[in-house]
């Protein structure tokens, strides 16, 4: 005999059976990046442009540092997952497969660099 | 064919003939912004890997990035951006099972287009 009931079986799966943790990440990861954005692409686009030296101290301050870090991680998951919905749609079999390791190697090696680059400069 | 209703039935859009419409622009849209944006992810890693590394890495990866060419494609990334910033934002509302009759929907199609522009003008003018 099953303890469960079916409602507490049922809660939280699509009829697929799974896939609504992906939807509720991207709304998690949304709200996220739509509270930091903003102020990002300000920084962002005032450093780039200036000379190397203001660059370096921009980064070196906390919330640049904290903001960019942050962009990096939610951002490329952000888009991980976003690219694995179009990859799905779109290609199938071996490709998808294929498709799907690239832009997950991917995003993890970027966000990686990335946060290298800036511990470099910011520690 | 006992039942001919060949004239009548409703057909399957076929792409090619389809009239585009404000829904279908925005929502493909969304889908090439977000994607596009991988490109504008790694430029700006390797320029901000760059200004770690050496005054000399980072003169090469600045000289492109703000050469006009890098312009033109920073400038579209803030577009894309904004548009997909702006879409999210829809699609929030969307997915609260808000917006969805035809004349709000086309509303917030539109708002995301000239918002997107306001918005990468703006951040133009600031930054």
């Amino acid at each position: 005999m099953r303890y469960l009931t079916d409602r507490k079986r049922a809660v939280g799966k699509g009829a697929a059976g799974t896939g609504t943790e992906h939807h509720w990440y991207m709304q998690v990861s949304a709200v996220g990046l739509a509270l930091i954005v903003p102020t990002f692409i300000i920084i962002a686009g005032r450093a780039l442009g200036s000379d190397h030296a203001s660059v370096l101290e921009t980064f070196s301050h906390p919330i640049p540092a904290i903001l960019t870090a942050l962009v990096l991680v939610v951002g490329l998951q952000h888009f991980r997952r976003g690219a694995q919905i179009m990859i799905e749609d779109y290609w199938h079999g071996t490709t998808k497969k294929a498709a799907l390791i690239f832009t997950t190697v991917f995003s993890y090696g970027l966000t990686a660099t990335g946060l290298f680059a800036l511990a470099k400069i910011a520690l | 064919m006992a039942d001919d209703t060949s004239g009548v039935r409703p057909l399957s859009p076929h792409l090619q003939i389809y009239r585009w419409q404000v829904p279908m622009l925005t929502s493909i849209l969304t889908r090439i912004t977000g994607n596009a944006l991988i490109v504008s992810a790694l430029l700006w890693v390797w320029w901000l890997l760059a200004a770690a590394t050496s005054p000399e890495a980072f003169a090469t990866a600045d000289g492109f990035l703000t050469s006009w060419f890098g312009d033109l494609v920073m400038t579209l990334s803030v577009l894309g951006l904004w548009y997909h910033y702006l879409a999210g934002l829809r699609h929030l509302i969307y997915d609260a099972g808000r917006g969805l009759d035809i004349p709000t929907a086309e509303k917030l199609g539109w708002a995301c287009i000239i918002g997107s522009v306001v918005l990468t003008v703006l951040t133009l003018i600031i930054v």
